[in-house]
């Protein structure tokens, strides 16, 4: 089981690595609306500072549901969903695999870049210390999230809008957890761990229930 | 023999229980059952408007008569969370046993659900403008009931943007379930933001401190949305019925489907 797990992330990343572009896209999207925020808004050091947590994590949210309409469609598309629900492995496990794929292809590049954010906004380095943790610990719940909503879109038309409609309202507790650490830590009296412990909360209820319910969305989806 | 018997027996509550379960069986039943529930929920919101209206005390001073709009408000925020409990009850239901009733039944309900939602956010926006003096707040339980709309939405988004009615049933069943399961992480993250203290700006309620004219007619008004979701969603079901099965041998028949 293992071993299918293993096997179904290697061939993602491999894949996604012949075709770089992908990974990129959304880490641009990422750094470009986190870019437009201060020219909205005005670059005035202490609203960007106010602001900072909250941009972040909404750029976060929408990177990453704009990532997840690929999680599927090239499988589906050439049939190798198809074969992937016929082998005799747990279909989860493999959802799972691609799911893990897709965050380090996606949810790890916007942790690793984080810290710019923080150069952006004029954040104290505590705040960008929680910032990066806090994405950290809360991107891979958005993909295991957002995996059902892909398994639930499979192959329809707008697809990409829909998911947006059907996940984002799911999204809200991670949200406010995680902009709401970041702004814990900037207090004088601020103490993350509170917020951390429920993220990770978040993290181990996701990784139970999410590759269940996909593989019963792809089920449905495909059959 | 006797075994035998028992056996048949066994199949014959069996075949009672699951009867309705067949759309031709229900379509005629809910039929007879629309007027009696419309019955019921007309004359009990009327005599909750009156009671309401006309029989409760001022609770507060002259001038804050606005209060009474808690009688459509309470009974439609009662209902908008209700609703979605239902649907998705019928929509498990509708995974477990396969039964396409099930599915019409949750896809019948959605509208109405959000219809109330709808209008407890709305009169909620009227008391607001009058007590706090602002249409709108971000206040946790308005927070909740924007976001169990938005579940609604996506609900039907998802269902009308699939063409299998098959497979648009059962993914929007599933969406619904898992909703379900979010919604009381979704609605304790917006009521408590930070961890260690929850604030609300409504003030904690309980019944036990209401005046009891009030409370009759809230609860009538409570009753008669009730039943007016009954009447609405069986109609809405029939629609959905004759829709789905209008190829069956049986929906020809009917007197009012004639050629």
């Amino acid at each position: 089981m293992f071993r299918a797990f293993r096997t179904v992330l290697m061939r993602d990343i491999t894949l996604a690595m012949r075709r770089r572009t992908d990974v990129f896209t959304t880490l641009f999207f990422f750094i470009i609306v986190i870019s437009l925020f201060p020219l909205g808004v005005g670059a005035e050091q202490q609203t960007l500072r106010f602001i900072a947590p909250g941009v972040a994590w909404i750029a976060a949210l929408l990177a990453s549901m704009l990532a997840l309409e690929r999680l599927f469609a090239s499988d589906y598309a050439d049939g190798t969903l198809e074969q992937m629900m016929l082998t005799p492995q747990p279909l989860a496990v493999l959802v799972l695999g691609k799911v893990a794929a897709h965050w380090l292809l996606t949810g790890l590049p916007l942790v690793l870049i984080a810290p710019l954010v923080g150069l952006q906004y004029y954040l104290p380095p505590d705040a960008t210390r929680t910032l990066v943790l806090s994405l950290l610990v809360g991107t891979p719940v958005l993909s295991l999230i957002g995996a059902i909503g892909a398994a639930l879109t499979l192959g329809l038309r707008g697809g990409g809008i829909l998911i947006s409609l059907l996940i984002l309202p799911l999204y809200i507790p991670v949200l406010v957890y995680g902009a709401g650490a970041v702004m814990a830590s900037g207090d004088e009296l601020g103490n993350v761990q509170a917020y951390f412990l429920l993220l990770s909360a978040f993290l181990i209820l996701a990784l139970i229930f999410s590759p269940w319910a996909t593989a019963a969305a792809l089920r449905i989806s495909v059959e | 023999m006797k075994q035998g018997a028992h056996a048949n027996q066994g199949v014959h509550v069996k075949l009672n229980l699951f009867r309705f379960a067949s759309p031709a069986a229900f379509y005629p039943l809910a039929g007879r059952l629309i007027p009696w529930f419309w019955a019921l929920a007309l004359p009990s919101i009327a005599f909750a408007l009156y009671w309401g209206f006309f029989h409760t005390p001022e609770i507060l001073s002259e001038q804050k008569q606005y209060y009474r709009i808690i009688f459509p408000h309470v009974g439609a925020a009662w209902m908008s969370m209700w609703l979605y409990v239902v649907m998705v009850g019928w929509a498990a239901v509708g995974l477990v046993f396969n039964t396409r009733l099930s599915f019409m039944m949750a896809s019948a309900t959605a509208p109405t659900g959000a219809l109330f939602t709808f209008l407890a956010l709305w009169t909620g926006a009227f008391w607001g403008k009058t007590s706090w003096g602002t249409w709108w707040d971000w206040d946790p339980r308005m927070t909740s009931e924007l976001i169990l709309l938005f579940l609604y939405i996506g609900y039907m988004a998802l269902q009308s943007a699939i063409d299998d009615t098959r497979r648009a049933d059962r993914a929007a069943a599933l969406l619904a379930i898992v909703g379900l399961i979010c919604v009381p992480i979704i609605f304790w993250s917006i009521n408590c933001p930070d961890p260690t203290q929850c604030a609300a700006l409504h003030q904690r309620s309980s019944l036990e401190h209401v005046e009891r004219n009030i409370l009759v007619a809230m609860f009538v008004m409570a009753f008669g949305f009730w039943m007016y979701s009954f009447a609405v969603i069986l109609m809405r079901l029939r629609n959905i019925i004759l829709a789905r099965e209008r190829h069956a041998s049986w929906v020809m028949q009917l007197p009012e489907v004639g050629r």
